[in-house]
């Protein structure tokens, strides 16, 4: 059912499709930063490459103590500047980078455009941004951190995960009955 | 080098690593940074339920599952072959305030007298670790990015939302560590 078509402009494919097919970048950007188009197609174990990342990610998590539920504690207490740090020279290091690519036009390893996505302000910002912060403290893990504390062998977040899954699928539910 | 690694990372070493994450992925494919999506992916792919908000095609997103699973295997290189034989070292005065509510166990990074399968069935494992991580998916979903989509990639592209759901993720985790908690904890 499925076909690959070149987006952001939409070719007319068969009335059938439209319904389905034509509204899914639209749906995908709802409320989500990751949003990205390609062109191109590249078989599925092109993906591997972000394993890789992730893996480095993964490890930065573990040996930073960024997945310790105590670091949030402390962070939640102004006990420790250590997560300030993290996230405050991560976020110099993310926009000096995307002001680079900004400047210099860079492209993909593929040749691509690079294309950023504004955010739209509503009041889910807010509210999920207050919710998120009161789950946050309660299980020390945002959903990064969740993935890793799996992988050192905290097997009982699984749970965790599972419950934020269902948080997430809960929200697509009630999505149009809440404020935004 | 061996030895030096297992040490516990400075915030110094931690903190641009993550940054340079944001231009990793756009130059290897133009993907932004944001792992809370990988959940409502998880939905689509696994229960859509004709819900709008689920009709995608995930499979389009599917180098997020690759990026957590990456994370995940991450976490058992750092832990198998660079662990920190160490406690985890925090501040004294948390140190006194987490003892009065019974967890001493610095043995893990997550204290281990809440995260196990025998608290899951306390009312206060119950209420933080599945009360907890609903709120952590609903949230973060409702915000629309989590702290690595909205806090990293969000404040590092200057977009302004991004940055009232970050004092947001803030205010809730203040709220919640230092009014709510003690509550919970006492349970």
């Amino acid at each position: 059912m499925q076909t690959q078509h070149i987006l952001p402009v939409q070719q007319p494919v068969a009335e059938a499709d439209l319904a389905t097919d034509n509204t899914d970048f639209e749906v995908r950007s709802l409320d989500t930063i990751c949003v990205n188009e390609s062109s191109k197609v590249h078989p599925w174990w092109y993906n591997f490459k972000y394993i890789i990342v992730g893996a480095v990610f993964g490890i930065v998590f573990v040996k930073a103590e960024i997945i310790s539920w105590f670091r949030m504690q402390e962070m939640f207490r102004l006990q420790s500047f250590h997560m300030y740090g993290v996230i405050g020279s991560a976020v110099v290091v993310g926009m000096i980078s995307i002001w680079l690519i900004k400047k210099f036009n860079i492209r993909t390893i593929y040749g691509e455009e690079i294309t950023f996505h504004p955010k739209k302000f509503n009041k889910g910002q807010i509210y999920g941004g207050l919710l998120f912060g009161l789950g946050w403290a309660m299980t020390g893990a945002c959903p990064g951190p969740l993935f890793a504390q799996i992988g050192t062998g905290a097997f009982v977040v699984i749970v965790v995960l599972l419950s934020a899954i269902a948080g997430t699928w809960t929200y697509g539910y009630f999505r149009e009955k809440l404020p935004h | 080098m061996i030895a030096f690694l297992k040490q516990p990372w400075p915030w110094y070493v931690a903190g641009p690593i993550i940054g340079l994450i944001v231009p990793a992925l756009l130059i290897l494919g133009n993907k932004h940074f944001g792992v809370s999506a990988n959940l409502r992916h998880a939905c689509t792919a696994c229960f859509p339920a004709n819900i709008n908000f689920f009709k995608y095609d995930w499979k389009k997103e599917a180098w997020n599952f690759f990026f957590a699973g990456g994370i995940f295997l991450g976490a058992i290189i750092a832990s198998q072959l660079l662990a920190n034989p160490e406690p985890v070292k925090v501040n004294p005065g948390l140190v006194a305030e987490v003892g009065s509510y019974g967890i001493n166990d610095y043995s893990n990074m997550i204290p281990k007298q809440i995260f196990s399968l025998e608290s899951l069935f306390t009312l206060k494992g119950l209420i933080l670790l599945v009360g907890g991580g609903f709120l952590v998916g609903f949230g973060s979903r409702y915000a629309g990015g989590c702290t690595s989509g909205h806090s990293i990639m969000g404040l590092s592209n200057l977009q302004w939302p991004s940055l009232v759901a970050t004092i947001m993720f803030m205010a809730g985790g203040f709220l919640m560590a230092n009014l709510i908690l003690p509550f919970i904890m006492k349970l």
